[in-house]
């Protein structure tokens, strides 16, 4: 059979890392083929480079036979290549359908009619619902992704990346995705799906490419190999997934949460009549599809941003309208969403950065003077005591650090406090299996020592594999809390959707 | 009765004609700030299309030039010459990724200094005087209508046309071309934009350019227009800042930044011309001249909670 | 993460990166450069030009003195900038708070009974220009705080309103008969300056000012380094949301950081205009507000590069004066300054620059190593 696309010998530096190192990739035409690496093993340097937003150091690229050079995603464009990127490329105020001929108009004065009516067109032709006039912000995160994929058709492109296509989306909504992914190879289009998840590329992929911290490390064929062995390629090793995690009873609450109100950055509700309690040696899970409440959520109980009504209880306090200082130093304990944003400063040191929350209590300084010796101690303390990893240790700028010791850095740092409640959003999210392990078996001690622990995560996997209650969230409502023992992903993924399964009210 | 309408009427002329210049700037800020560029600059780049449409016209006419013809090559250089030093932003904001913040000030710095170096080389002074501005004149027919006539097309200056024409270019520009199209999304969301195919950086650079040139133009209207004199020791009043302020206040939109600049202008007029208006003659000069930008301030601290600013504003690409 | 990988990464860090001060000096060079080309285009000797420069700001003790005493604001106005800049503020309202610390001072000058002891009439008036210069920060930083209004275009629209009250202030209260756009000069002894400075530096305006400035260096040297408003403060410039999520109150740190930044700069009104000159003028907004963004910028916003930097600047601004006779437009001195900071705002071309020297120095060690190893 003919290879649509050929990348061979592919090889890309940046400062200080190779990110792809002689790789080669060989699609087949009409099929899906997958991708498979861990997070930062390369997979999307080679996507972007094969669509044009980067060039190779190294190697050669040969679509349908022929040898190309591509320079921009035009190039691409014009060989019939589009790529459907994780974070979705769509300005957030435009319509669908201007957001779908960006870049590729017609005439001076751009014609957004006729433009509609060929993507209802394109929409009907491939069962991708969609309303051209709807404005990109007032859509869902699924029918944002349809319109993703429709800027690809409406380019006529033959030849579809999909770039870690189902992380922000529900089971069912992936379960979608696959019937279109089967469907658009049916009509002879050739697809690379970029994935991490093995039980996805059994699902759709004829073959899969396994790539490994920047190194090919073979080609198979999906439907001989079992997940057991692609992921061991993937990692290098034998791993399990599951996390040990010993049963527990749970103690006294450590946070109530009562029909709770909050406005999101739009001004309306994010989150409505939410009510949850956290208690001693349990670890509640919340499960949701992104932007469903839980940053609002979790802003509302750290403190960030404010409620409208309701209450939020720490060991028996309202503390609803406390500081957020006042609230930390109650014993909450926040790993946040976005580690660089929130989580650190990237241009200080890490000795700095340990002590964010401290440094204006005795011992790292004294009448408003810092004692830069304690901070140094305590800092060092962590580091080692986490296995933080950096050129310069404690002094080291937080920016220089991979991703997976920045995380261990803050968990270090909110562990050390012994919070009564240790609030995880995303706490793996990014991170190579080794870092992920470790931070889970860090979420799981805390629970084991009779804390409390939150954890919002957008993968349901995580969200199974650690906790012992899971709340489901859609549209910022409590659609309802269930024993993970006593669920599966197919009914939480149904409360994903606003759908509450009848028979399981008595849990709640 | 007939006071007020005394008062009206010169009033609103002149509220039109300091309007245009802070229109010309904000405008160039818009096309600036939507393309994903922060442009604190256009106070400096009008002080010096100021400058070089005084340099321009006196010179000229010092050859005997007509004299309309010279305040239209004025005009032109002015645009020239401030879209030059707009490139040092743009150089400086997009290639370079510099802080925006400090490159602006860094140009309005450069502005001042170089078009007071070159004012004194040329004319020996800091000061750059024309002989003649534009003469003012009456719309045939329109200006006979009652009440809008005297208001509106009476006693009109010819660039006012001009502005407001760029203006309305302007708006069909943004909303309705492939251009304006592609230049908004650079503002908010660059990367989209990049993996469509479009050159963000080309994007980039003419919105700064625009910029540089209608600020240029606003520059040489101030000149032609009422003030008559490049004068380096204030410069243009700060006006390019409360263009910007307009910006905001006018929610980076046409429509907006017309009546935001329409309401700065009128503010401008009543400390200028305050003297002559019974009623507020009274009020001493110190507090009739920082009354518009105390009400900028005010129309700030009114405007800003529900901003609407380009998301990717100020974030090189 | 593994061993290999941690490899991979701290191999850059061991080439040399640039230092902060090379980067200032490379800009100056080519400041001075732009301003040589300019010379040349109006048909002069660039060479002449600077010897001149120098001439006037350091050719004997009175025009040291002057130098040094031109300085003064020039390193309030620098630290003002810096303290702000540190906070992720941009106080480009130093001209306001600057003159609005000029008024008050010379108001008070004024009306202060001359038979009050000159040390108590020092600390009435210091207190006078730090309280108002703050409040004009602070004003700022409040809108920033509460109302999210740039604190770029608020601070323009305060220097503004400074401009207009002083144009009132100075007839209403501190009239110059003579002189109808001036405001009466204040005595001597009513003045930062001190009669035994003044005749060691042959009789230049070097005053009490300068100590102050050296102090001033030191104390924002120490807040920013070892105490934990300074840490607070720096926290909320490097990255406000991670300062937030800490529990440090951003909103508190930007009033303070405005109100610190605002007296410094009212400091430099008193030193100006009752040290450096004694009177005031109408309808004029100093420089020395946008001057002391390019000393900040080009010390990199430390206390001591601020330092050095307003010495540097002071000399251009000093010496410029001596510049008439060749007939090269005293400007000179300000375009050189403009053009030191843009090239200070795209250091990363500089830095870069350095940065492809130090890596091939780098490389090639490497690869004399590697070669050895071989062998």
């Amino acid at each position: 059979m003919s290879h649509v696309i050929e990348m061979l010998g592919i090889r890309k530096e940046f400062p200080g890392i190779v990110a792809n190192d002689n790789i080669n990739l060989q699609v087949e035409e009409g099929e899906i083929h997958a991708i498979l690496g861990e997070n930062g093993a390369g997979k999307s340097t080679l996507m972007s480079i094969l669509f044009g937003l980067y060039q190779a150091d190294k190697g050669v690229i040969k679509v349908r036979g022929k040898e190309v050079s591509i320079k921009s995603p035009n190039d691409a464009f014009d060989l019939g290549i589009g790529m459907v990127h994780q974070h979705f490329q769509l300005v957030h105020n435009f319509t669908v359908a201007e957001n779908i001929i960006l870049g590729k108009e017609g005439g001076f004065v751009y014609d957004i009619k006729s433009a509609s009516k060929k993507i209802k067109e394109i929409s009907k032709h491939y069962g991708l619902e969609i309303e051209p006039d709807m404005v990109i912000e007032d859509i869902t995160v699924g029918m944002q992704q349809r319109v993703e994929i429709l800027k690809m058709l409406y380019r006529d492109a033959d030849i579809l990346i999909f770039d870690e296509p189902t992380a922000v989306l529900t089971p069912q909504e992936i379960d979608e995705l696959m019937v279109i992914m089967k469907n658009l190879a049916s009509e002879g289009k050739s697809i690379i799906l970029i994935t991490h998840k093995l039980d996805e590329i059994k699902r759709v992929a004829k073959r899969c490419t396994v790539i490994r911290r920047g190194k090919f490390i073979g080609v198979v064929d999906v439907a001989t190999t079992s997940v057991n062995e692609m992921a061991a390629m993937m990692v290098g090793r034998p791993v399990s997934f599951k996390v040990e995690k010993a049963p527990k009873t749970p103690g006294e609450a450590v946070l109530e949460v009562e029909n709770l109100n909050v406005l999101n950055n739009k001004g309306v509700l994010g989150v409505k009549d939410f009510s949850l309690s956290v208690r001693r040696g349990e670890i509640v899970g919340i499960a949701g599809v992104d932007g469903n409440g839980q940053t609002e959520l979790v802003e509302a109980i750290t403190g960030l941003r404010k409620i409208q009504s309701g209450s939020i209880k720490f060991l028996g306090e309202d503390i609803s309208t406390l500081s957020i200082k006042d609230r930390n130093e109650k014993g909450l304990g926040h790993i946040p969403e976005d580690r660089q944003k929130r989580g650190l400063i990237l241009s200080m040191p890490i000795a700095s950065n340990m002590v964010i929350k401290d440094f204006d209590k005795a011992p790292f300084s004294k009448n408003g003077i810092l004692n830069k010796d304690a901070i140094r101690d305590y800092s060092q303390e962590i580091v080692d005591k986490f296995d933080v990893r950096s050129g310069e240790g404690i002094d080291s700028l937080a920016g220089m650090l991979s991703g997976g010791n920045q995380q261990k850095a803050i968990i270090g740092r909110e562990v050390t406090e012994d919070p009564d409640l240790l609030i995880a959003v995303q706490p793996t999210r990014g991170l190579d299996v080794g870092a992920i392990e470790f931070i889970h078996q860090a979420i799981v001690a805390q629970r084991d020592k009779g804390k409390a622990v939150l954890l919002v995560s957008f993968e349901l996997d995580e969200i199974f594999n650690l906790s012992d209650r899971i709340a489901v969230i859609n549209s910022g409502r409590l659609i309802d809390i269930v024993k993970t023992e006593e669920t599966d992903v197919h009914d939480v993924g149904l409360m994903m959707a606003g759908i509450k399964a009848e028979n399981k009210e008595e849990n709640k | 009765m007939n006071g007020i309408w005394d008062v009206i009427k010169i009033i609103i002329p002149g509220a039109i004609a300091y309007t245009m210049p802070i229109l010309m700037g904000a405008l160039g800020g818009l096309y600036s700030e939507r393309s994903g560029v922060t442009n604190l600059c256009i106070e400096g780049l009008m002080l010096f299309g100021c400058f070089a449409s005084a340099a321009t016209i006196v010179k000229l006419q010092a050859l005997g030039m007509n004299y309309t013809l010279t305040i239209v090559c004025g005009i032109c250089v002015a645009m020239l010459a401030s879209m030059a030093l707009s490139y040092l932003h743009a150089l400086a904001s997009i290639k370079l990724k510099a802080d925006q913040t400090i490159s602006g000030t860094a140009i309005n710095m450069l502005s001042t200094a170089l078009s007071l170096f070159l004012a004194q080389t040329i004319t020996g002074s800091g000061n750059i005087t024309i002989v003649r501005g534009i003469i003012r004149n009456n719309i045939p027919i329109l200006s006979k209508i009652p009440v809008v006539g005297p208001l509106f097309f009476s006693q009109t200056y010819w660039t006012t046309w001009l502005c407001l024409i760029v203006w309305g270019v302007s708006y069909f520009l943004l909303y309705k071309t492939n251009f304006g199209l592609r230049l908004r999304a650079c503002g908010e969301h660059p990367s989209a934009v990049a993996s469509a195919g479009v050159n963000v950086h080309k994007m980039r650079y003419i919105g700064v350019l625009l910029s540089g040139m209608l600020s240029g133009l606003g520059g040489a209207v101030i000149l032609v227009t009422y003030a008559g004199e490049y004068n380096s020791g204030a410069g243009i009043n700060g006006l390019g800042f409360l263009a910007i302020a307009a910006l905001i206040f006018g929610q980076w939109k046409p429509l907006g930044i017309l009546g935001s600049t329409a309401f700065f202008g009128l503010f401008m007029t009543i400390a200028n011309t305050g003297r002559v208006i019974p009623g507020i003659a009274s009020i001493p000069t110190g507090f009739l001249g920082l009354f518009p930008y105390l009400a900028t301030l005010i129309a700030l601290i009114l405007s800003s909670k529900k901003s609407r600013a380009p998301l990717a504003s100020g974030q090189p690409f | 993460m593994t061993k290999e990988s941690t490899k991979v990464i701290k191999e850059p860090l061991k080439v040399k990166k640039v230092p902060s001060f090379l980067v200032s000096i490379t800009a100056v060079i080519l400041g001075v450069i732009a301003g040589s080309i300019l010379i040349l285009i109006i048909g002069k000797n660039p060479i002449v030009g600077f010897e001149r420069l120098l001439f006037g700001a350091f050719s004997n003790k009175r025009r040291i003195g002057n130098t040094l005493s031109m300085s003064t604001q020039l390193i309030l106005m620098g630290l003002s900038f810096s303290f702000a800049y540190k906070t992720g503020l941009f106080n480009i309202g130093g001209s306001g708070q600057m003159l609005m610390g000029g008024i008050v001072s010379t108001i008070l000058g004024h009306y202060l009974p001359s038979s009050m002891p000159k040390p108590v009439y020092i600390m009435i008036v210091v207190i006078g220009a730090v309280l108002i210069g703050g409040l004009w920060g602070l004003i700022a930083g409040f809108l920033k705080a509460k109302f999210n209004v740039h604190e770029v275009v608020s601070s323009i629209m305060l220097n503004w309103i400074a401009y207009w009250l002083v144009y009132d202030f100075i007839p209403r209260f501190v009239k110059d008969q003579a002189i109808a756009v001036k405001s009466k000069p204040l005595d001597f002894s009513r003045t930062l300056g001190l009669e035994w400075l003044r005749k060691a530096t042959g009789m230049s305006t070097l005053n009490l000012g300068f100590l102050f400035a050296i102090i001033a260096c030191v104390v924002i040297w120490f807040i920013l380094e070892k105490t934990t408003l300074g840490y607070n403060l720096k926290a909320v410039g490097a990255n406000k949301y991670c300062a937030e999520y800490a529990g440090i109150k951003i909103q508190r740190s930007i009033m303070i950081s405005m109100a610190i930044a605002g007296a410094l700069a009212g400091l430099a009104g008193l030193t100006y205009y009752c040290g450096y000159s004694n009177l005031m003028e109408m309808g004029k907004m100093p420089n020395e507000g946008f001057d002391g963004i390019a000393v900040a910028l080009l010390g990199n916003c430390s206390p001591i590069g601020v330092f050095f930097a307003a010495i540097f600047f002071g000399a251009l601004k000093m010496g410029k004066g001596s510049l008439a006779a060749t007939g090269i437009p005293t400007e000179l001195a300000d375009t050189i300054i403009a053009t030191i900071i843009y090239f200070t705002a795209t250091s990363v071309i500089i830095a870069s620059f350095w940065n492809k020297i130090y890596k091939k120095r780098y490389e090639k060690k490497k690869a004399k190593l590697e070669g050895e190893e071989k062998k």
